[in-house]
């Protein structure tokens, strides 16, 4: 192979080039110069964009991510630019998105010195990264970076952080590239035991009652088509988790709805009921389960993973199938049974049309003169993005209206953070999938809360001109700790009262057109104009102060006590 | 489900970090780690951390399968006492003058089979291996004379059952080529 001398940090960008990555989030600081003076000479070939703070460059990576499939790139400065990523990490290493973070680190022999600037980010992200490494010596980067995209892909992915000292920056080394495609103690997928599927295919063809429940895992193997076909030949209800979301159109006749705390009221009084649960590439957080205790006890469960630490973590199952997930759905399609369960299917339309009474219709169309709901808004977004907006949704009530009434015909297309629940996720991350996916139209939604977590990330939208378009839900509350208030903690309303700044001068301040809707004669038109913009665009929509989010299942409880109200 | 002692077996890779990562496992589940012994193993390259812990068989499933998702981690087994042949060793310092006036030191030492593993003007050191509570039991008989020094090594152990973890690397190598 040839190879070149070049600085550490020339190879830092080559590695990246080589790894197809073209765009990166970042903010630069002495630790990391070396590689910042680089992209400067790189910029034709490596697009940097600049955030406002790290927790935003994290996000907007793990946005990119989602949207695209690809690795998403972010890269800091040693001490507080590496930990002000952190939550950003944690969020990707729970969601399982795939991440390559880069640090710089003071040089090796200030190493343990308390130098300026010298944080252990080793130890401090060891708990929330896939795989994380420190190199100290320009010669291991090409080596070291290419296990690090290997690594953060592969298997169930997740974040890789690598922290770079000054010296192995500035040093030089022979460059030669070589793609990582194996390591000898890491497996990323199971080999497929024929056997289990044949024994999962089994259980399915004779049950009665089949339900599936899918999570993210079907995103991550693009197993889309694999799956649509199995319900349809088997004629299986399939509910999503929030992150299996838009994996299976809303509007197909098999899509029974969300599972769990917000969730729809079928998939979760019906997980009592099934004689067959099917999961697949879903984890049963509590989220999902509520009560283990009183969890599809009846059911048999069949687990489809990839990750052997899930199986039998929360949920005991039948047959556990331990692969990647279109592996096991493509063997697994030819041995199932047509079949069409219609008075099963007939199950969920009847509990949706009790939910559709109880809580739907009156989301949707609010009636006795109350304000804008936050459905109704979604709803609105629904009629002029035809379902073709990638929805990026932030934390909070707001966060679970997105999830329950946005409309989706692709893959893809809902980025939220589920696992960690963290606010100031979606504006960051908005730029990210926009920028990963400038053919779609990509809409934040986010709360008067969450806004302010990373609202300084209008800033790196005024600078790019990404046009992302941003609907602020603004209830002046932080409305989902306000419910709970409401419904556990006798109203008192501690610390939850939000007094909000003038969000469309801010918007305004940064150049990005705003409007603030407070009537809902106003919303169809101001949502057609957001839509039809070509330019960023910020809507501040003043919603019912104190709406909430029903249906729910109060923590602990069982699925099957879902409250209507 | 009860407690009982499981010994966790990890072969890894001889990395930086990841006894960090290891120890965070445990940390995070709020399991306190009883003795905890690293060293290398029968092959070459290859570490093996010997680990045990009180804790529900549920748990100890938990924190394998977690523990043998880590990158640089070969394989990861757990075992309870009597799947195992294990021992810890322990060096006791006494001072040197109670060896010839207490004769009853010399006969404890051969009673419980421990050896003497140097002498000198101040002290001498006595050596014991083997189960847990054959060293307490020694370690009982000589406080009454003064103990200067007590260490305990954490447990090391094989399992009576083959690991047959060379084997798997054989074929993790015949599958990378
Ligand atoms: C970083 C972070 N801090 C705190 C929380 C706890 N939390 C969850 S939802 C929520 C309220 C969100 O309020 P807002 O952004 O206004 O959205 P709304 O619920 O009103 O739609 C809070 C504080 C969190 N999820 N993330």
């Amino acid at each position: 192979m040839e190879t070149t001398k070049i600085s550490g940090a020339e190879a830092v960008i080559r590695c990246l080039l080589e790894e197809g990555a073209d765009l990166v989030y970042g903010y630069p600081g002495g630790a990391i110069m070396p590689v910042y003076d680089e992209l400067y000479k790189f910029q034709d070939k490596l697009h940097h964009v600049l955030v406002r703070h790290e927790q935003g460059a994290a996000h907007a990576a793990q946005g990119f991510a989602r949207a695209t499939g690809k690795v998403g790139v972010c890269i800091a400065t040693s001490g507080p630019g590496a930990t002000n990523l952190v939550t950003g990490i944690a969020d990707a290493q729970i969601d399982s998105t795939p991440l390559v973070c880069i640090t710089g680190q003071v040089g090796k022999h200030l190493l343990g010195s308390d130098a300026f600037q010298e944080t252990d980010i080793i130890g401090i992200s060891t708990p929330v990264t896939k795989w994380n490494y420190q190199i100290t010596e320009a010669h291991e980067i090409p080596e070291i970076m290419a296990k690090a995209f290997y690594i953060a892909r592969s298997g169930r992915p997740g974040p890789v952080l690598i922290d770079i000292t000054k010296n192995a920056q500035f040093d030089t080394l022979d460059f030669s590239y070589k793609k990582c495609t194996d390591i000898r103690s890491y497996h990323p997928k199971p080999i497929l035991n024929k056997d289990k599927v044949k024994e999962a295919a089994e259980i399915i063809n004779k049950a009665k009652k089949p339900f599936i429940i899918f999570g993210q895992g079907i995103v991550l193997s693009q197993a889309e088509e694999q799956l649509k076909a199995l319900i349809e030949k088997a004629g299986i209800p399939a509910a999503w988790t929030i992150l299996g979301l838009s994996a299976l159109p809303t509007d197909h006749e098999l899509n029974v709805g969300m599972v769990g705390m917000h969730g729809n009221y079928g998939p979760n009084m019906l997980t009592n009921e099934c004689d067959v649960l099917i999961a697949l590439g879903m984890r049963f957080d509590d989220r999902v389960t509520g009560n283990l205790q009183t969890y599809a006890k009846q059911a048999k469960v069949l687990h489809f993973e990839i990750d052997a630490a899930e199986v039998d973590k929360n949920v005991k199952t039948e047959v556990a199938v331990l692969a990647d997930l279109k592996d096991a759905l493509t063997e697994l399609l030819p041995l199932i049974e047509k079949n069409s369960h219609t008075e099963w299917h007939n199950e969920f339309k009847r509990h949706y049309d009790i939910e559709l009474d109880a809580v739907i219709n009156e989301e949707l169309a609010p009636t006795n003169g109350k304000g804008i709901s936050m459905g109704e808004t979604i709803e609105m977004i629904n009629k002029h993005s035809n379902g073709d907006a990638i929805m990026v949704s932030d934390v909070g009530q707001h966060q679970m209206f997105t999830c329950r009434y946005s409309k989706f015909n692709t893959t893809k297309s809902n980025v939220t953070s589920g696992g960690l629940g963290t606010m100031g996720f979606a504006l960051p991350a908005a730029i990210g999938a926009k920028m990963g996916r400038p053919d779609r139209e990509v809409v934040a939604i986010i709360g008067d809360g969450g806004f302010q977590m990373n609202i300084q990330e209008l800033g790196t939208i005024n600078q790019t001109k990404v046009p992302v378009k941003i609907v602020v839900l603004n209830n002046e509350f932080l409305g989902m700790v306000r419910q709970w208030q409401e419904l556990f903690f006798d109203n008192r309303y501690a610390s939850t009262v939000m007094v909000n700044p003038n969000f469309c001068a801010i918007a305004e301040g940064y150049y990005i057109k705003a409007r603030k809707v407070t009537k809902r004669e106003e919303l169809d038109e101001a949502v057609a104009e957001m839509m039809a913009s070509k330019d960023a665009y910020f809507l501040e929509v003043m919603v019912e102060k104190e709406n909430n989010v029903f249906p729910m299942i109060p923590t602990g409880a069982s699925v099957s006590d879902i409250r209507l109200r | 489900m009860e407690n009982k002692t499981f010994t966790i077996s990890v072969y890894s890779e001889n990395n930086v970090g990841l006894l960090n990562r290891i120890s965070g496992i445990f940390l995070k589940r709020h399991i306190n780690i009883l003795s905890l012994n690293v060293s290398e193993s029968e092959i070459e390259n290859v570490s093996r951390f010997i680990i045990v812990v009180d804790t529900t068989e549920k748990w100890v499933q938990n924190i394998v399968g977690q523990i043998e998702k880590q990158i640089e981690v070969i394989k990861a087994f757990y075992h309870v006492d009597d799947e195992t042949i294990f021992l810890e060793n322990a060096l006791f310092k006494i001072e040197s003058g109670l060896l010839f006036d207490e004769r009853q030191i010399q006969n404890i030492i051969k009673e419980s089979n421990s050896e003497i593993v140097t002498v000198s003007r101040k002290f001498f050191v006595i050596s014991k291996s083997g189960r847990r509570s054959e060293i307490t039991e020694l370690h009982a008989k000589l406080k009454p004379f003064g103990i200067m020094q007590f260490v305990r090594s954490g447990r090391i152990s094989v399992s009576k059952e083959p690991m047959e973890i060379s084997t798997l690397l054989q074929e993790l190598n015949i599958n990378k080529y």
